[in-house]
């Protein structure tokens, strides 16, 4: 031991002395190691995006005076009782209900693959599923938007199917349906639903997925003995127990629809969401208080959201 | 009873799930090769190859391919050097604030893009920064770091604290611990988490709307070609070429963390 020391301290030289003495300085008081390791990235995302945010939420306190277009930088919460006007609330009750079905939506198509990848699929078939939902999850989020424009399109793939099959009259009757229809299926609400169900779906699969590994497979058969039929097995056992991995799931799928401007403004109505009213409201109309305010509604839906998923298990699952 | 084998049912809904996945990215590969300028229209009336020599001698391209590259590079490199250091310090000691630092990594990429964008726009007026390359890596390199990080963290926990002790007790000091025993066990971890960092950056659009001003990443390329079609046929091929373009650092971190459970790409 004493010769091994001998050894490695010669070998070490006058040169390495100061770095050796920094070296035991540093391993006598971990405080100090610790402080340079978290000084870096502490300072960075403290000071540039806590900074930020704090610069954004101070601003949606101002407010701006509509006649000369001047931000007045006076403590109001005017701009957020702007949030309340009959226009404004509608952007966020329509962008909050599209979050809702888009994560239900993707949540009822993502089970049933989690589920086949978790219990049925091994070896070869399982790294072939788990790629199946990582190349779709990290392809290009405008590649994927922009393959949703080709297939929507009037003289895209879908029409053409619903040529070939005859039913083109269904496809006419939907889209001349209220609310949900439009010209065409790139220009309707339905339109801007499917992309979005489409480009969140496998941020949902991986959460219920590793939730269903850890349902024991006697449980589902004891259920079985016990005279259960397959879907009140999956009812009242496998459901509530994949049920913090489905809500872990959701917090993808609702936040990131919930704060995205892209997919409504090139599929869809023109009618706003939150993103793009932030957008909107920063840019063209310089309405920076209004934009921050907006911003600020992501965030307390999320703040609120998560509180509710962490009461029911949601991050033991991630 | 339940049997070993997944009912007709289960297999069909699973299989239309990851063709519902999947179909869409492969119109991508047929598009690319229509003789169909003006429209989408499908099927395509033909098949070519000119379209991509056409994008190849389009500098705009290669510009925005150039910038978006330059930017993922730089971003990168700062979120290894960042979320490698976050990682160490969170993971080798307990703290007072330790679980606030945590969440401060995350919160880049669980607040909506659209925030983090508009909340460095305003910082960037406030402070009066002009647009530069410099202003979207702030950006990106804020929201990379987490996926280092994640990485890095779970690679540091199965890493034994034993080990360096060892070293130390060999009479090895610190940086050279550093250098020829942390490293080696981290660095799959920081290759991984740099090729994912990448891919985001390479991709990211929200963000960068925002902290771009003029300049045109591939993204922002391809975001106005979306909103105002100019060139159909030209977006058809960048299309082909992004979605293989960033296919390959997942393929590449997914066979460098085979068999571990650390799992490659869970943090996007």
């Amino acid at each position: 031991m004493t010769m091994a020391q001998t050894t490695a301290s010669a070998q070490i030289g006058p040169s390495e002395g100061v770095l050796t003495r920094l070296s035991d300085t540093l391993w006598r008081r971990p405080t100090l190691l610790l402080l340079i390791l978290l000084t870096p990235p502490a300072l960075w995302l403290g000071i540039i995006y806590l900074g930020s945010l704090f610069a954004l939420l101070l601003q949606s306190f101002f407010s701006i005076d509509h006649f000369t277009g001047l931000i007045n930088h006076e403590f109001t919460l005017a701009t957020y009782a702007e949030l309340f006007t009959p226009a404004n609330f509608d952007i966020i009750r329509r962008t909050v209900g599209m979050a809702a079905l888009v994560t239900v939506a993707s949540a009822v198509i993502a089970f049933p693959i989690a589920y086949y990848a978790a219990r049925y699929a091994k070896g070869a078939w399982r790294a072939l599923f788990y790629l199946g939902i990582m190349m779709p999850l990290w392809s290009s989020y405008l590649v994927k938007v922009y393959a949703w424009k080709l297939i929507l399109a009037k003289e895209g793939i879908l029409t053409w199917i619903f040529e070939g099959l005859h039913l083109t009259w269904l496809l006419d009757a939907y889209l001349a349906l209220p609310v949900i229809g439009g010209n065409s299926l790139s220009v309707s609400p339905t339109g801007t639903f499917l992309v979005f169900v489409y480009v969140w779906l496998p941020y949902i699969v991986l959460p219920i997925q590793a939730a269903l590994e850890r349902v024991p497979t006697s449980m589902l058969e004891a259920s079985g003995d016990l005279g259960a039929k397959p879907a009140q097995t999956f009812r009242h056992v496998l459901l509530p127990l994949a049920l913090p991995g489905v809500i872990a799931g959701s917090i993808f799928t609702f936040s990131l629809t919930l704060g995205d401007y892209i997919i409504p403004q090139i599929i869809g109505t023109s009618r706003l969401f939150i993103g793009q009213a932030v957008y909107q409201h920063q840019g063209i109309a310089g309405n920076i208080p209004l934009a921050a305010a907006f911003a600020v509604v992501p965030i307390v839906i999320m703040g609120v959201y998560l509180w509710i998923a962490k009461r029911m298990g949601a991050f033991d699952a991630l | 009873m339940h049997s070993d084998h997944a009912s007709l049912k289960l297999k069909i809904a699973a299989a239309a799930g990851l063709l519902f996945l999947h179909l869409p990215i492969a119109l991508i590969f047929v598009y690319a090769f229509t003789t169909e300028e003006k429209s989408f229209q499908w099927p395509p009336p033909g098949y070519t190859l000119k379209w991509f020599a056409a994008t190849w001698d389009r500098p705009d391209v290669w510009e925005a391919m150039a910038l978006s590259l330059k930017v993922a590079a730089i971003s990168t490199l700062l979120a290894m050097l960042l979320g490698t250091l976050c990682a160490a310090a969170v993971s080798r000691t307990k703290f007072f604030g330790r679980e606030s630092i945590s969440l401060l990594v995350i919160l880049p990429i669980a607040l909506p893009g659209v925030v983090t964008g508009i909340a460095l726009r305003s910082a960037f007026s406030i402070a009066e920064v002009p647009f530069s390359t410099w202003t979207i890596v702030l950006g990106h390199a804020t929201f990379c770091v987490v996926i280092v990080y994640n990485n890095a963290v779970a690679r540091f926990r199965r890493t034994s604290g034993s080990l360096i002790e060892a070293s130390m007790d060999l009479g090895a000091n610190l940086f050279q611990t550093l250098r020829h025993v942390i490293l080696p066990n981290i660095a799959t971890a920081l290759v991984v988490g740099g090729m994912l960092a990448f891919a985001l950056s390479f991709d990211e659009v929200i963000v960068t709307t925002f902290t771009a001003g003029q300049q045109q990443t591939l993204p922002i390329w391809m975001l106005e070609e979306l909103v105002r079609p100019r060139e159909r046929p030209v977006t058809n091929v960048v299309a082909m070429v992004v979605v293989l373009v960033t296919l390959l650092p997942i393929l590449g971190a997914y066979y460098l963390t085979r068999g571990t459970e650390a799992v490659a790409g869970q943090g996007k």
